[in-house]
């Protein structure tokens, strides 16, 4: 029997707030199936399942609030025979300002920082005690993330919470990752003219963007320097074999989110154009999945055309580099003795200099504007 | 097609596109990409919508030209008027 866990979704996630469930009891499941919807600080998920199997039984209802990592569901893998017996219990319900707590744990949690919101109570009904304060206590000592956020409280608006939980994750790179940070200006003039040419043969519906190609060099110039393709987990880094960038996308509304496009070194120009736009709008409507917001290996944020000229970003904890784009601008720029007209971007590369260096990470930058002066081998 | 329903198909696309955006208190002769918050990814979604709904392929060498909602307007109803004449 599989678990299903409430997944954390963000680099200081500890709760999310069941908002539906997708699939009942007896449903077949297919690993990437959306098993259910969960409401985060930043936005409303929904959420896959990684094992194949029957739904054998719902442990939390919608509109309840569960710890990261506390079982939602019990999956039946597929080949393997139903568990009558001990059926698991369901979540205990957690309601802010309604939770059940001895008065000596209530104390102690305020002694040591616990937020109450993400304890399970191991008590009758719920009830949280000493021991589950002490336990909720080490498990924030042992995990490389500083104390849990604040649960919403009653009444915030989204734009409260989308804002806390990127004041999270941004004040504990900050603190944890010691950023360093490497600029090259980028001649555009190839990629640029390239870009014009295949566009004006395109349906409207089939032109790309400027970001793809800068997505798909990032991810190919990762090869070079796949150091830069990891995570950060306790105390070493994990490389990725598979390069899923993480995209910076700005929300109307305030805040941005940075989910991921799976596989970018694999894929041609015109799926990622496609998976690309998709992500864009699924991201402003709502609906992206858990994969997207948990499989970023590195991040990408671009400031547009009508941002700045260059952008020193922050690394998005546990990824351990983030390339800033700015804005394309038209600049002098000397080639074989001539001054010319170009356009030019500068490409910022922060990294974490407990994984990489200046050296590494300058050889990063140069294969990128090497691969941006070919653009027909995108 | 009149100014003014081109306008009001206008405006009623960009809602779809930004539905967060305040489509009232734009104003018609100021960039309306930058009043709207819109990237490169909002217009090319827009130009296929224009494309789709109202049979204009806009090149992108004629971006430059749609920076305000009357310059679009502008734009569209000369393209439209020049598409009829050829008919």
């Amino acid at each position: 029997m599989a678990e299903f866990v409430m997944p954390m979704l963000g680099a200081d996630m500890s709760a999310g707030t069941l908002i539906a469930w997708r699939k009942q009891p007896g449903d077949t499941v297919t690993r990437g199936d959306i098993i259910a919807e969960v409401h985060t600080d930043k936005a409303d998920i929904e959420v896959e399942v990684f094992t194949s199997g029957i739904v054998e039984k719902l442990l939390a209802e919608p509109g309840q609030q569960v710890p990261v990592g506390t079982p939602l569901a019990f999956i039946r893998e597929d080949g393997k025979a139903p568990v009558a017996a001990a059926a698991p219990e369901r979540v205990p319900p957690l309601e802010p300002g309604r939770l059940l707590i001895s008065p000596s744990a209530k104390t102690l949690a305020a002694e040591l920082g616990v937020d109450l919101a993400v304890v399970r109570g191991s008590g009758p009904g719920g009830r949280i005690q000493r021991r589950d304060v002490e336990a909720a206590a080490a498990a924030v000592a042992e995990r490389p993330s500083p104390p849990a956020p604040p649960v919403a409280v009653e009444g915030e608006d989204r734009q409260a919470g989308m804002r806390r939980a990127i004041a999270a994750a941004m004040a504990r790179s900050k603190r944890e990752i010691p950023h360093f940070y490497l600029s090259e200006a980028i001649d555009m003039s190839a990629a640029t003219r390239w870009l014009a040419d295949e566009n004006l043969h395109r349906p409207v519906q089939e032109r790309l963007l400027p970001g793809v190609l800068m997505l798909k060099a990032v991810a190919l110039a990762l090869h070079e320097v796949p150091e830069l393709n990891a995570v950060w987990q306790g105390e070493r880094v994990v490389q990725s074999e598979a390069v899923h960038l993480g995209v910076a996308i700005f929300l109307r509304g305030g805040g941005l989110v940075a989910p991921a496009l799976h596989d970018v070194d694999g894929q041609s120009l015109d799926e990622l154009m496609h998976g690309f736009r998709d992500l864009v709008s699924r991201a402003r409507a709502g609906s992206l999945r858990s994969s997207e917001l948990s499989d970023p290996t590195i991040t990408v944020t671009s400031l547009g055309e009508r941002g700045a000229e260059s952008v020193l970003p922050i690394v998005f904890p546990p990824q351990v580099a983030i390339v800033g784009l700015g804005r394309l601008v038209e600049r002098p720029w000397v080639s074989e003795g001539q001054v010319l007209a170009c356009p030019v971007v500068t490409a910022t590369l922060a990294a974490d200099h407990r994984v990489t260096d200046g050296h590494r990470a300058g050889a990063f930058l140069t294969t990128l504007a090497r691969l941006l002066q070919e653009p027909d081998d995108l | 097609m009149t100014d003014e329903e081109i306008k009001t198909t206008v405006l009623r696309m960009l809602g779809e596109i930004a539905p967060e955006a305040d489509l009232a208190g734009i104003k018609p002769d100021v960039d309306f990409r930058e009043q709207l918050d819109l990237d490169s990814m909002d217009l090319l979604n827009f130009v296929i919508a224009v494309d789709q709904e109202l049979g204009v392929d806009i090149p992108e060498s004629d971006y430059p030209r749609l920076g305000s909602l009357d310059a679009f307007v502008a734009y569209l109803s000369e393209r439209l008027s020049a598409s009829a004449a050829d008919r």
